[in-house]
């Protein structure tokens, strides 16, 4: 009897010839109907917008580096970037994931409200920019300003964190494994529990890397910043 | 928005090539920079006793070759003019200040784009594309060069706005961001003597860094100095007769990203401009970190 398991349909697009509109309409609107969940792209050769507003369950690879807001606002797809992103790499993500094979330009996953972004490299300036509760697992270090304002969600940077981590922070937590030049208004380091181990654990494992939790860091904030104090002399 | 392009060749058998590598970077970037563009490039240096100016006429014909006539008349040394339409390339064995003091009294409408051994300069308003074509860009050789794409925010678009900007010998420099303080460092500037031809903010950072070289500071050191007196956001790329420099301010908003094989550097403000290249694949590509210094010599 013949195997009736269904195979994974899969497309190809290549951006050297295919448009992006051709690439982005496809997965908007035409992946599901057709049967699809499986899409390669080919020669992104740094095109802006790459798969970006996807609302689907559908696996996308993008084999190349690509431009400004690769995923952007990403719900429920899987998207695999097989090189380095440009700037606002899964910015306002609401779901799903998004993983970067190389590094992330500035504002990786800003304002990005849920799922969780991989970046195997390192991510430069303002990565997790108010982080509205989405995850991050950073394989390598971040520039400074990370997390600035970050409202909800986790961080975790493998290496090292620029100056200013976590400035001005809300609920969101970051945990660092490397060296943190400096941080930010309000941030601090807090003790590691159990939880954070375990949810360090969780993060790294989700992301494929082997750190052991205990290596990593807590910043979240002090809260100071929270509530305005007349005596303060509105010098943070 | 502005887009930045560079690239040297590291091999003298490319040098026939660089203007043809070039031109799709610099047409990558007219997103960036739609209302005008330009570049610097470095070619074999003219002897020492010699220096090359870049001559431009804009909308205004002008008779080259008679032009280089009544120049040999006054300063008695051979001129040769290479000429393309309202731009020309003047080599003078006369002192080019002589030279330039000169055009500006008897050739008004001709400016003087750059002064130097090795560097020629071309800048015009139109589409990258456009004055890639007019000025034959993919024909030029060199040892590298320096270009921009430009889309005005804070001064007009004119001839004169457009970048690459040049100040001194062989020196020139683009900008893709803006600066905040630029008329506080021309205030400083003008006392020392330093002319300024526009009211362009990356003109003043240009003019400080040369002022600086003249003062005896290595590129190197020049440009660290302008961490604490540029104010503003910049991807600044500069190019000296031996050298090609790039430097992001402390915040890294301007973007841009660094190619480099065993036979080129290229940079552009995005990697769509790159992708062309020949073994990019295999090419090591990173981001400039906020203020360091890169620099490739040739």
């Amino acid at each position: 009897m013949a195997n009736l398991k269904p195979v994974p349909s899969t497309r190809e697009f290549d951006l050297a010839s295919d448009t992006l509109r051709d690439l982005n309409l496809y997965l908007h609107r035409h992946a599901v109907a057709d049967g699809v969940s499986q899409i390669r792209v080919r020669n992104p050769d740094g095109a802006h917008s790459v798969a970006c507003g996807l609302n689907a369950d559908l696996d996308v690879h993008v084999h190349g580096h690509v431009g400004y807001y690769a995923a952007g606002m990403n719900s429920q797809a899987s998207v695999t970037i097989h090189g380095n992103a440009g700037p606002g790499a899964a910015e306002n993500m609401m779901s799903g994931r998004v993983h970067v094979k190389g590094f992330a330009s500035t504002a990786a996953g800003a304002s990005a409200h849920g799922g969780l972004l991989v970046i195997d490299g390192d991510a430069s300036l303002r990565c997790g920019i108010s982080l509205k509760g989405a995850d991050i697992v950073v394989g390598g270090s971040v520039g400074s300003f990370s997390a600035f304002m970050a409202q909800a969600g986790r961080i975790v940077i493998c290496g090292d964190a620029g100056d200013a981590l976590g400035d001005s922070l809300y609920e969101a937590v970051i945990y660092v494994r490397g060296e943190v030049r400096s941080l930010g208004a309000d941030a601090r380091f807090e003790p590691m529990t159990d939880k954070d181990r375990a949810a360090v654990k969780g993060l790294l494992s989700a992301a494929g890397l082997g750190h052991e939790p205990g290596e990593f860091k807590r910043v979240a904030s002090a809260k100071s910043l929270y509530h305005w104090h007349a005596d303060a002399n509105q010098e943070y | 928005m502005c887009g930045i392009v560079g690239l040297l060749v590291k091999r003298a058998e490319m040098r026939n090539q660089l203007g043809a590598l070039m031109v799709p970077m610099l047409v990558g970037m007219t997103e960036r920079g739609p209302d005008s563009a330009g570049l610097a490039v470095y070619t074999e240096p003219v002897s020492d006793r010699k220096h090359k100016l870049s001559l431009y006429s804009g909308e205004h014909a002008v008779d080259w070759p008679k032009l280089a006539d009544e120049l040999r008349e006054a300063y008695k040394h051979p001129q040769d003019i290479a000429t393309h339409g309202n731009h020309a390339v003047l080599t003078t064995g006369a002192d080019p200040d002589l030279v330039s003091g000169w055009l500006a009294g008897h050739a008004p409408h001709v400016a003087v784009l750059s002064v130097g051994h090795s560097i020629d300069l071309y800048k015009d308003v139109g589409a990258p594309a456009e004055i890639a074509k007019r000025y034959r860009f993919s024909e030029l050789n060199g040892t590298h060069l320096v270009g921009h794409t430009r889309m005005a925010t804070e001064s007009a678009v004119t001839p004169a706005h457009a970048h690459p900007f040049t100040a001194g010998r062989d020196f020139c420099l683009v900008h893709n961001g803006s600066l905040s303080n630029p008329h506080l460092v021309r205030k400083h500037l003008e006392p020392l003597g330093i002319e300024f031809e526009t009211d362009n903010d990356t003109e003043a950072a240009c003019r400080f860094f040369e002022w600086r070289l003249r003062e005896g500071d290595d590129l190197k050191t020049a440009v660290a100095r302008g961490f604490s007196v540029l104010d503003g956001f910049y991807t600044f790329l500069m190019g000296t007769d031996k050298e090609l420099l790039i430097v992001r301010d402390a915040f890294a908003c301007k973007p841009a990203v660094v190619a480099e094989t065993d036979d080129y550097v290229a940079i552009a403000s995005e990697f769509r401009s790159l992708a062309h290249l020949p073994h990019i694949a295999h090419a090591e590509i990173f981001e400039p970190k906020p203020e360091e210094i890169y620099t490739w010599r040739i």
